[in-house]
């Protein structure tokens, strides 16, 4: 047990210091064009992809190091680590664990360069947490798969040069239905792929419904063996749960959270002599730093060379219900103030995505109680 | 950053799991909370001869010289089994010895505590539920070289079986004036009533002090040094606490966990409802957070003092909360039998009742984050 870094590691944690004072660009959401530049500097210091191995043209650097690269990001709350949080998070994870040696060549670099964007097609309209029994089908003529079908909630998809996709190759006679599911990539600008935009609650477009009409897609293409795709998505949304559950974030908000109370007043005395406040406050923090205390806890069993798992529905469940407590008491703090626009209302709605995304908090549920705890599936 | 423990701690874990399985079973545990000493002494004797009771006390005074995380290793144990023994007070007396005492106080005390020959235990605080140098009321008068202490110590836990107590008191009105002395258990003037608990793995007792004189020799610690002490000791009784709430918590949840396996309703084992499976997840699900944050409390004990009272503070605050609700659900899964003497799970519900405000309770922890973090 031990929970200090080493020198190198701090001394590692200086240089993102360092780099971020010289190089914040003065805003967390920059201009595409002062993007591209942060990107770029990024992409110099192999700070993309930095703890994927030297061999496949990533940084080398440890996941601790990466875990420091992020928390201290975060803290100087720069920009991000280049645009495709997907591309990054799951993909070239998974590209590296499963990829063919052509198709490392041909993918990495560009997520490594910043050049890249993907998107990612699990979900079906009928098939959303029952993931396993999705329908898209892809027939094998040749060198070429025909894909055929539809996705929905595909994030980034009007953007994405490339689809990170899940299909079915047999005719679902299988008895466990999981196994006929393949996973492809796919580009975006095949011929009879069609994006259909779907507003979320926040007004926004970011996720969309995608319609596959006879796609031909290489065989080349296929990531992992034919009916090997649920092993590949499993690792894959391990991934995505612990990328989409660092505690860092939650630390800002936190922050930001205090300030609010800080200046906010209730009952007419100052929100923070309210003990209630202060004790929902501190119990944010008390599951903020469980969380960040989990997340290292798992980074040092990918040190010892185990693949993130099913632990990281843990930290995926504290995500979500901090999240939605820590914007209702934000809310509560603002009064009618809360009735107008502004970055917690944003918060406040942004999180019903966040906390379905990736697997409902349901199916994290049934993940640990079946998986780890051994109960009979439902 | 390694978040794993050692295999001398693995192999230290087997060893205690696998002497308590022997030795103390369940129905054991049973059967001595029903004697007036409530713990085996036989035992008692077998742990110090293990070297279990002395952990924490450095080599040069008979004991192991180990760390928080070893000694948290040992508690998840402890508790595990529900343990019923004055450990955890004797463990904290001997802490405070070792932190502020004089040479010559600890070569007088340590050994005899590792060894097993004393137990000991904390009188620290006269105001019930102020978790801090605040709840010390009982102020001594002098007389000549000595201190004459008129006063009570509520909820003194180990009180009827401490052979000394580590005694707070004040001499004057500020808090440099905070005073640490051992007394002895069969002192003249110090009288103890148990005090029946809703835990009955864990003794209370309430302390009288009766014009009980307290001799210079037997003071901890040069003058204000004591206020400092008894903040630490506090903090390291609630990683304790903590420690044995792991144990405790993770066996609740098994005993459970494996009712819901066997326990067939409408056809299937009821593991497979979601309102059976989903509490379960939840309980899984703090208990692994749970031990993060005292696993990283215990470290910041062996190697960095400062972060001590936010870390432990953390954990208390969340292991509380947690180990109430896993302590609730897990009697409410079992149904019925839940309710019954016969059924173990209703033990762990009345630790979870122990353990809670045990060296403060959550809303105490709460508090004290937010002091700590300046909001
Ligand atoms: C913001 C956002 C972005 C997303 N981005 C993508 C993306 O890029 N790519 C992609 O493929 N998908 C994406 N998704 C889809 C996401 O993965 C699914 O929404 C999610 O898996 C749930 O599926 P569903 O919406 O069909 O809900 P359903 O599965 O219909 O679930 C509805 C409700 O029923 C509950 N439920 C369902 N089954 C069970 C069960 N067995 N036990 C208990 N409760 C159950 C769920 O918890 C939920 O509350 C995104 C979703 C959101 C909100």
């Amino acid at each position: 047990m031990d929970f200090d870094f080493t020198p190198e590691e701090e001394a590692f944690r200086d240089e993102v210091r360092r780099f971020v004072a010289e190089n914040h660009p003065g805003t967390e959401t920059p201009d595409p064009g002062a993007m591209k530049k942060w990107c770029e500097k990024l992409v110099e210091r192999r700070w993309i992809g930095f703890s994927w191995p030297t061999e496949v043209g990533g940084g080398g650097g440890t996941v601790l190091q990466q875990f420091i690269l992020k928390e201290e990001m975060s803290a100087a709350r720069a920009p991000s680590l280049g645009f495709d949080f997907m591309g990054l998070t799951w993909v070239g994870p998974a590209l590296i664990r499963w990829g063919t040696d052509q198709q490392k060549r041909r993918f990495l670099p560009d997520l490594l360069n910043a050049r890249s964007l993907w998107c990612t097609g699990y979900s079906e309209p009928d098939h959303g947490s029952d993931l396993g029994s999705l329908q898209c089908r892809a027939v094998r003529e040749g060198d070429e798969y025909v894909v055929n079908g539809q996705k929905i909630w595909t994030t980034l998809a009007h953007r994405a040069k490339w689809i990170f996709m899940l299909v079915r190759c047999d005719t679902d006679s299988s008895p466990s239905k999981v196994r006929g599911i393949t996973c492809l990539l796919i580009p975006m600008d095949s011929p009879g792929i069609e994006v259909q935009p779907i507003v979320s609650l926040t007004g926004v477009h970011s996720f969309n419904q995608v319609f596959f009409k006879d796609v031909k897609v290489p065989v080349g293409n296929r990531l992992g063996e034919e009916g090997q795709g649920w092993r590949v998505v499993m690792g894959a949304l391990a991934h995505e749960r612990s990328g989409i559950s660092e505690a860092t974030e939650k630390v800002r908000h936190l922050e930001d959270l205090i300030e609010l109370a800080r200046g906010s007043r209730k009952n007419g005395r100052p929100a923070l002599e309210d003990a209630s406040v202060r004790r929902k406050l501190a119990s944010f923090q008390a599951r903020i730093s469980a969380m960040r205390l989990n997340g290292v806890r798992h980074l040092t069993r990918q040190l010892r060379g185990e693949a993130p798992s099913t632990e990281t529905s843990i930290n995926k469940l504290l995500r979500g219900s901090i999240e939605i407590e820590m914007s209702e008491l934000a809310l509560g703090l603002q009064g009618s103030e809360g009735q107008c626009e502004g970055d917690w209302q944003a918060r406040s709605l942004n999180f019903h995505g966040t906390v379905i995304g990736g697997g409902s908090p349901n199916i994290q549920r049934n993940i640990i109680a079946e998986r780890i705890l051994g109960l009979p599936k439902d | 950053m390694n978040f794993g423990f050692s295999e001398e701690q693995e192999l230290l874990r087997q060893q205690v799991r696998k002497l308590l399985d022997e030795q103390c079973p369940m129905n054991e545990v049973r059967r001595l909370i029903e004697t007036p000493e409530g713990y085996s002494r036989e035992l008692w004797k077998q742990l110090a001869e293990l070297g279990f009771l002395g952990l924490l006390i450095p080599e040069e005074y008979g004991g192991a010289g180990l760390g928080w995380v070893d000694q948290v290793v040992m508690f998840e144990e402890t508790g595990r089994t529900l343990f019923p023994s004055p450990l955890i007070s004797t463990l904290l007396a001997a802490s405070v010895i070792g932190d502020i005492g004089s040479e010559e106080q600890r070569r007088r005390w340590l050994p005899v505590i590792a060894d097993g020959s004393r137990i000991g235990s904390l009188a620290l605080l006269d105001q019930a539920d102020v978790w801090s140098t605040e709840g010390v009321r009982l102020t001594a008068r002098r007389r000549g070289d000595t201190f004459v202490l008129d006063g009570e110590k509520p909820f003194v836990v180990d009180a009827n079986r401490a052979d000394l107590l580590v005694v707070a008191f004040r001499t004057g009105g500020d808090d440099a004036d905070l005073a640490l002395a051992v007394v002895d258990g069969d002192v003249p003037g110090l009288e103890v009533t148990p005090v029946p608990t809703l835990d009955r793995t864990k003794c209370l007792g309430t302390v009288r002090f009766d014009d009980v004189q307290v001799a210079a020799q037997d003071v901890l610690g040069a003058p204000a040094t004591a206020g400092p002490a008894i903040s630490r000791v506090l903090d390291r009784g609630a990683a304790a606490v903590c420690a044995e709430m792991i144990g405790a918590a993770e066996a609740a949840l098994a005993s459970t966990v494996s009712y819901a396996k066997d326990r067939i309703q409408f056809g299937s084992p009821i593991g497979r409802f979601q309102g059976v499976k989903h509490p379960l997840a939840e309980m899984y699900t703090d208990i692994e957070s749970f031990k993060s944050l005292v696993y990283y409390a215990a470290w910041a004990l062996d190697r960095a003092p400062a972060r001590v009272p936010l870390a432990v503070s953390e954990a208390k605050a969340f292991g509380s909360l947690a180990f109430s609700r896993i302590g609730i659900d897990g009697v409410q899964l079992h149904g019925a039998v839940g309710y019954t003497e016969e059924y173990d799970i209703q033990l762990y519900l009345k630790r979870s009742k122990w353990a809670r405000p045990m060296f403060g309770d959550e809303d105490h922890h709460h508090d004290r984050i937010a002091s700590l973090g300046g909001y």
